[in-house]
């Protein structure tokens, strides 16, 4: 059997396990916050166009607005200034090879249960190595939190110096790019970055070193807890807007059961 | 005294709702002007130019010297009950569900006799006090009261229909997260507001106001005026019993076109300030319109806040002006579309606030988020139309009557060059 | 002033009243085409003999006389239309008797009438005149009982007339009433039945108010000559007077138009209030006689309630007032309610009222009031009619 005969065969017959990685968009899911002055993040929206009446009688459509980086989403090297340069950094110019790959799946969430501003360390990769292996090149990193289990107030976690959420330290991402030449890097919760990641030098250390050498990022993912620590495939394919700096996703995982 | 109003009982749900009733609406154009006094509260007569006479009513020549030119005059209140009648029988529908009805005639200090409703309070030949009132059909009507207020003379059920008096009433306020709710909240309680609902927007985000709102037992619900869903959900569960509703969702940036150069935050200030007003006019304006005459917690208001630069564009907030332009209009198509219902659109013109950040550098005077709520709770005691809150607002105001493109003139200044 | 010229060598003939139907489905053109019919044919005349043509009515809309001449088939060289309600007969009469006089016309029919549909008042009222539009109707939307309970009000306060007062002169109406068999009412009214009523507009109840109906009233204007040349009963004018907004600085209407003139009415007429056989006011309430009574000289200012205390208002007594049962008995058939005291005179002084004939009635005082415009009646006329011709 040909590899895709037997993947597919291995979806239909439940050895493969496609798992939805991906929130509901929702007009009510958070989004990021910045000081008010900046430009801001559109919320998801949706607006009838009709609903089998007098606006169309037979049928049911709706028109939706929101950012790229709203929901569950992909950052593209263009999103940040450090990617500013980096060719084919946009969405549509992406590679769609680079859009499937292998996952490692980095369990922080008893750290994060602990410390609203866990911090992913270089030691704590190391470790993880020590258990599962170095991390592959190419492959997507993914930093679980079980932060999506959160609701409410609770996910962005604001408080009066800004979001409170885990993030990797910027020599972790430096590690992960530089040692391991990730494909990219991807949270639970609304960014790459910790809620405190502005605080780091430089600023957004994970937008800023991921987009900087042509990496990806992932945001708002659903349920890693459902993920092995590796041998999982990830797609994650970004709508193909011109010059996009990023999309909303529909990310899958591909789950051998062994 | 007037006998103090009760807290209505609950609603028989076997009941039907009363349909809306109105008195009559139609006036000549020389009348309106009567209407447009009593819309901001004023009491005003027509004055001839040439000879000074006083008349009533509203001519299209002085009776005295048949001169055309006049103008209205606010007027000294007093006057003296001449005669009165109660009406018990009425081919009026809105009069004949509500008889009897007291209205007398008044001799005016001013000068001329008029017709005007006469509180219960009022001693047979005694002295009054005259107010123009918008009534049902949202024309100036005169209301005589008793010289020195009577106790809880407000509860009559004259006052009733020539007010939307918050009292007894269950009120909507649209954003829990703007920052006058919570004094605004306290002064509808303050006015014996039967209850407050605040929609709270995007409660994944903290803010300032919702502790005051909590200690005030404002009932807080989900609804966000940019979320068409979330106002029809918010609807669908208390739009039966909003009786007012105030609209305190504003979005705000400074700057003007060039300024901004995107159009994302005027999108932004579009789809909350004009788009959301219209989301909650979709959603809860049928219902209200249904139920103004509903008892003593009938539907009677509906309230917005907007900036004054709604009346002439002011910079530094040239494209938020114009969105509140845009409001400012659709709630002169609100009131054309609640009219038949009797639903009354109270637009509150305010000032730069003290409360705003966005408003931290401009000088003073500002509006205070108190002054806000006190303007707002007079204006529906007294069923104003317009209400134009703080030195700010009062000075456009008076600016845009005498001539708007001075007024124009004089906020787009280019500055002095070399 | 100078005294008006006379009115002499003109007459008036051929009264005709139709039956009163509180609700009709029929329009203002057929009441009116009905009386216009019955006085022509007590006449002996031709709808083409006739020349000059007046009427009176508030339910034409869309039409006015001149559609009324095509509607009816009439050709005449004069035409008026005389819109001013409970005072249009008197107003008719002196215009019709002055062309009659100048020879512009030779037979002038005066014609009033209204249709009654189940919602015609209603929709009369809400487009009755600007200022009620403006000014009085959204306060209550009373009507004209709302009006006139203001008037009535402030009366019995300066005055001291009382509900009984009032009571008397419609009880004595009723009593008429029943004499004619075309007015509405036809049960007897008592004082108890009139001051225990159901209250309309304080202080004016059930009995105070007139029953809108519809009906019509005419009679025809000519010269003596031809009057006597058609073997005619006919009335002549001794005087009459109109005016218009009179006293508009007084702040509530205690008094018409009628101080103003009554002195030329009865200089012209000759004669004096204590002449009179008979009177008819104009009673859309029983306050407005009172104050015709008063400003036509029959007694001073504030004094009508007195003056009538000891009198028999009935056709039988001592003061026969509004004989047929004025409106307040009979029905008020729209614009027809300012022609029934006049239509009724022309019978009593002519002899030909019947039932309700006044014995050897000579003299008539024929009052009018109308148009409440805003807070007061704006019209009002006289006119003084003698016998000329008995039937």
């Amino acid at each position: 059997m040909s590899p895709l005969a037997s993947f597919a065969a291995g979806i239909a017959s439940g050895t493969i396990r496609v798992v939805d990685l991906t929130h509901t968009l929702d007009p009510d899911f958070p989004v990021i916050i910045l000081p008010p002055e900046f430009g801001q993040c559109a919320r998801f929206r949706m607006e009838e166009i009709s609903a089998y009446d007098h606006r169309g009688p037979a049928w049911k459509w709706h028109n939706i607005s929101m950012s790229e980086h709203t929901g569950t989403h992909f950052d593209a090297p263009s999103h940040w200034i450090s990617g500013r340069d980096v060719p084919n950094g946009s969405v549509d110019e992406i590679d769609p090879a680079a859009f499937v790959g292998p996952v490692c799946v980095i369990d922080c969430s008893d750290g994060a249960a602990q410390d609203d501003d866990f911090e992913l360390t270089v030691d704590g990769i190391t470790a993880w190595e020590q258990e599962y292996g170095r991390i592959p090149t190419a492959a997507w990193v993914l930093m679980r939190t079980d932060w999506s289990k959160r609701r409410g107030a609770a996910y962005l976690n604001m408080r009066e110096d800004g979001p409170h959420s885990p993030g990797p330290t910027p020599d972790a991402i430096r590690f992960l790019i530089e040692q391991r030449d990730i494909r990219g890097f991807g949270t639970e919760t609304v960014g790459t970055d910790a809620g405190q990641g502005s605080h780091y030098t430089p600023p957004y250390p994970a937008h800023y070193y991921l987009h900087g050498a042509g990496k990806y990022g992932l945001q708002c993912l659903n349920a890693l807890d459902e993920l092995p620590a590796t041998g999982a495939v990830l797609v994650a394919a970004p709508l193909k807007i011109k010059n996009g700096t990023g999309s909303p996703l529909r990310v899958l995982a591909l789950v051998e059961d062994t | 005294m007037t006998t103090p109003l009760q807290p209505p009982p609950k609603k028989d749900p076997q009941k039907r709702s009363t349909a809306p009733t109105r008195p009559p609406e139609m006036r000549s154009r020389a009348a309106m002007h009567l209407t447009a006094a009593a819309a901001e509260g004023r009491f005003a007569l027509q004055c001839c130019l040439e000879c000074g006479a006083v008349q009533y009513p509203p001519r299209d020549a002085c009776s005295s010297c048949l001169s055309t030119d006049f103008e209205w005059r606010d007027m000294p209140p007093g006057g003296t009950l001449l005669a009165e009648t109660t009406v018990h029988a009425s081919p009026r529908l809105f009069y004949r569900e509500r008889m009897p009805w007291r209205a007398g005639t008044v001799q005016l200090d001013a000068g001329p006799t008029v017709l005007a409703h006469i509180h219960e309070d009022i001693a047979a030949h005694g002295r009054v006090r005259i107010e123009a009132r918008l009534d049902q059909a949202g024309q100036g009507v005169l209301l005589a009261l008793p010289e020195t207020p009577t106790p809880h003379q407000e509860d009559a059920p004259l006052m009733r229909a020539l007010s939307a008096d918050p009292k007894h009433r269950r009120i909507l306020i649209t954003d829990a997260r703007s920052p006058h709710t919570p004094a605004l909240a306290k002064a509808l309680q303050d006015a014996g507001a039967a209850m407050i609902f605040a929609g709270e927007p995007e409660s994944w985000r903290p803010y300032p106001g919702r502790a005051a709102l909590d200690a005030l037992g404002v009932e807080v619900l989900p609804m966000d005026v940019t979320d068409t869903a979330s106002v029809q959900k918010l609807a669908g569960e208390i739009g039966g019993k909003t009786d007012i509703l105030i609209n305190t969702a504003q979005m705000l940036r400074p700057g003007g076109v060039l300024e901004r150069g995107d159009t994302a935050f005027a999108r932004d200030e579009i789809e909350v300030n004009y788009l959301g007003l219209m989301r909650l006019a979709q959603a809860f304006g049928p219902g209200m319109c249904a139920r103004v005459s509903d008892g003593v917690n009938s539907a009677a208001a509906w309230v917005n806040l907007l900036s004054v630069s709604a009346m002439t564009n002011a910079q530094p907030f040239g494209v938020h002006s114009a969105s509140q332009a845009g409001a400012y209009s659709l709630s002169q198509s609100l009131r054309a579309e609640f009219r038949p219902s009797g639903l009354r659109v109270m637009n509150l013109f305010f000032g730069p606030t003290e409360a705003d950040d966005w408003y931290q550098p401009l000088p003073p005077p500002k509006v205070t988020t108190n002054a806000l709520a006190r303007a707002v709770v007079d204006g529906l005691q007294r069923g104003l139309e317009d209400v134009w809150c703080g030195d700010i607002a009062q000075d456009i105001r008076e600016r845009f009557r005498r001539d708007p493109k001075v007024l124009e003139r004089e906020m787009t200044m280019g500055g002095d060059g070399p | 002033m100078a005294r008006p010229a006379s009115y002499e060598g003109v007459v008036l003939t051929a009264p005709f009243s139709t039956a009163y139907q509180r609700y009709s489905q029929d329009t203002a053109h057929f009441w009116i085409a009905t009386a216009l019919r019955g006085a022509l044919r007590s006449a002996g005349l031709k709808p083409a003999e006739l020349d000059g043509f007046s009427v009176s009515s508030f339910t034409l809309f869309p039409d006015t006389a001149v559609g009324l001449t095509q509607h009816l088939g009439l050709t005449p060289r004069w035409l008026d239309h005389i819109p001013m309600g409970g005072a249009s007969a008197g107003v008719a009469v002196r215009r019709a008797a002055r062309a009659i006089q100048a020879g512009d016309a030779d037979y002038i029919a005066c014609v009033a009438g209204d249709t009654n549909h189940i919602d015609s008042f209603r929709q009369l009222l809400s487009s009755f005149s600007r200022f009620a539009m403006d000014a009085s109707y959204p306060y209550g939307y009373g009507g004209p009982n709302a009006s006139f309970a203001l008037l009535t009000d402030r009366y019995m306060h300066e005055y001291g007339a009382t509900r009984s007062d009032f009571g008397r002169i419609c009880v004595a109406q009723r009593a008429n009433a029943l004499k004619n068999p075309n007015a509405v009412m036809k049960k007897p009214l008592t004082l108890d039945q009139y001051l225990s009523a159901r209250p309309i507009a304080d202080p004016i109840a059930l009995f105070d108010c007139v029953m809108p109906c519809a009906g019509a009233e005419a009679f025809l204007v000519m010269s003596q000559d031809s009057a006597e040349k058609r073997g005619l009963p006919y009335a002549t004018l001794s005087a009459a007077i109109e005016r218009h907004n009179a006293h508009p600085d007084d702040p509530i209407q205690l008094r018409g138009g009628w101080t103003l003139d009554v002195d030329t009415l009865w200089d012209q007429a000759g004669c004096g209030p204590q002449d009179m056989d008979l009177v008819q006011t104009y009673d859309d309430y029983p306050v407005i006689s009172m104050m015709q009574i008063e400003d036509l000289g029959f007694c001073a200012k504030g004094r009508a309630a007195d003056f009538l205390r000891d009198k028999d208002m009935t056709t039988t007594g001592d003061f026969p007032h509004n004989t047929s049962g004025g409106q307040l008995s009979g029905g008020q058939a729209g614009a027809a309610g300012g022609f029934i005291g006049m239509v009724e005179a022309i019978r009593q002084v002519t002899g030909q009222a019947n039932d309700t004939q006044v014995p050897d009635a000579k003299r008539a005082l024929v009052s009018g009031f109308g148009m409440i415009n805003f807070d007061r009646g704006l019209c009002s006329s006289a006119t003084v009619l003698e016998t000329g011709m008995r039937a």
